[in-house]
């Protein structure tokens, strides 16, 4: 496996055109859809995905985070730009 | 949620929506039954739209909206918004012939997600030939161009035999030059009018070797740019493929009449009973339908499948291949190198002539 592409902190996600977040009750929550697969994130990319809206920055969605579940804000954003680093080479996320 | 037979029961995630076998191209792989199903027998939209509806509510989540070529039905915009509205991720897999770019927005409002179309070749003379329709090349290019303008999402399907298995380097490169943001190259499957045609379109075994190697070194070489998924080719393979992620455990399939399958070839194993969304609901065929139950789970297989670790990894392989090349639909499939008929798919495999196309009519 490939490293995940490097991630601005000035970077604002967002999710691309064919690819939704959305909440599935009979597949008990949330999935990602996008062309011709489908995905099932954990709690914390859901966290994350949730929030790649087209505004937030990667620096403003590391905040939020760590504010929301009291983590070091250094290891978060360590976690956030490489789950959006992966996400953006699968063509699941622009950024 | 429990079958039938008392069996755990996976909710469907996809739907095959082969709204039409109507199609202007004559593809001698096409993955349609023979037998074709005609014009009059096919569903009308109201019956579609419940299916769709009642497709979401049993916990599927993308709809492949398929044919033949689903524009061929005038209703085409309608039904994508109904699957729009069920609420589905609505995949439109055409040939782009008989798109047009009016008939292309409209289904971009009325809430398309992604679009697949399928090329047949690198080279427009080759790739006319292998579809059986002159300008057929251009005209996917031109509506992949359309498509890639709009905005949408698009996949391009390359289906990889004899003829061009030598160029899946160029057909890459087309469609990244289209603007594809995924590439599918998906080795012919031996069922349908692709098994008519098996001797014409089977590569031989140092074409196959080539081909992995050049789509490994393609996604090592375009990761991050372009999303390549590749289907392996089934009769060089040592392990049979999952075929549909097991019977009845990921996705169904509703033929232009209504009838609903497990997978798109099911129609050949005899004796299957299949019920229609005439006359039940998908929920009900999902969990009650024979033909669902058929080959559910593990305790249908016999050896050496039932005591092999992977059972439940590719659930012993494609029903459908195993009856047509053995006659016994429960057989392991032969592709497997642990079957006792395993040495026949190498036999089958050096059958290669280069006679003509039966095309798809």
């Amino acid at each position: 496996m490939s490293t995940p592409r490097t991630v601005a902190d000035d970077s604002v996600p967002r999710l691309p055109r064919g690819v939704r977040l959305v909440d599935s009750p009979a597949q008990g929550g949330m999935v990602l859809l996008a062309p011709e697969r489908v995905f099932k994130p954990d709690p914390i990319a859901i966290e994350i995905l949730k929030r790649c809206n087209g505004r937030a920055t990667v620096a403003a969605i590391a905040d939020e985070l760590a504010a929301a579940y009291k983590a070091p804000r250094g290891r978060v954003l360590g976690d956030v730009k490489m789950l959006l680093g992966s996400l953006a080479d699968k063509q699941l996320l622009e950024l | 949620m429990a079958a039938g037979n008392g069996q755990v029961l996976h909710r469907p995630l996809g739907l095959l929506a082969e709204l039409t076998h109507r199609c202007p191209l004559g593809c001698p792989y096409c993955s349609n039954p023979v037998k074709l199903e005609p014009r009059a027998d096919e569903l009308d939209t109201k019956t579609w739209a419940r299916v769709f509806r009642e497709a979401a509510a049993l916990g599927v989540l993308q709809v492949h909206i398929s044919g033949g070529e689903p524009a061929s039905r005038r209703d085409i915009v309608e039904l994508v918004a109904a699957a729009h509205d069920a609420p589905l991720y609505t995949n439109l897999i055409t040939s782009g012939v008989g798109v047009n770019d009016e008939r292309l927005a409209a289904l971009s409002e009325a809430g398309l997600d992604h679009v697949q179309i399928s090329i047949q070749d690198s080279r427009a003379a080759s790739a006319d030939h292998i579809a059986g329709y002159k300008g057929a090349y251009a005209r996917k290019n031109a509506l992949a161009a359309e498509v890639v303008r709009l905005g949408l999402p698009l996949t391009i399907n390359m289906v990889v035999h004899r003829a061009n298995i030598e160029r899946i380097d160029e057909m890459v490169e087309q469609a990244l030059q289209l603007g594809a943001s995924r590439i599918e190259i998906a080795h012919v499957q031996y069922y349908g009018w692709a098994l008519e045609n098996r001797a014409a379109l089977m590569p031989t075994a140092g074409q196959v070797e080539r081909a992995i190697e050049t789509v490994e070194a393609l996604r090592a070489k375009h990761h991050g740019r372009i999303v390549i998924d590749a289907v392996v080719p089934d009769y060089y393979a040592r392990f049979p493929k999952p075929c549909v992620g097991g019977w009845g455990r990921r996705s169904l399939n509703v033929t232009p009449s209504g009838r609903v399958l497990p997978c798109h070839a099911a129609e050949v194993i005899p004796g299957l009973e299949f019920w229609s969304v005439r006359e039940h609901s998908l929920e009900e065929i999902w969990q009650s339908s024979p033909a669902f139950n058929a080959f559910r789970g593990t305790d249908w297989m016999p050896e050496p499948c039932a005591s092999c670790s992977r059972r439940e990894q590719d659930f012993g392989g494609c029903r459908c291949q195993a009856f047509l090349l053995t006659g016994d639909a429960r057989a392991t499939d032969p592709v497997c190198h642990l079957a006792p008929n395993h040495a026949l798919v190498a036999e089958l495999a050096a059958i290669r002539a280069d006679s003509p196309y039966v095309y798809r009519r």
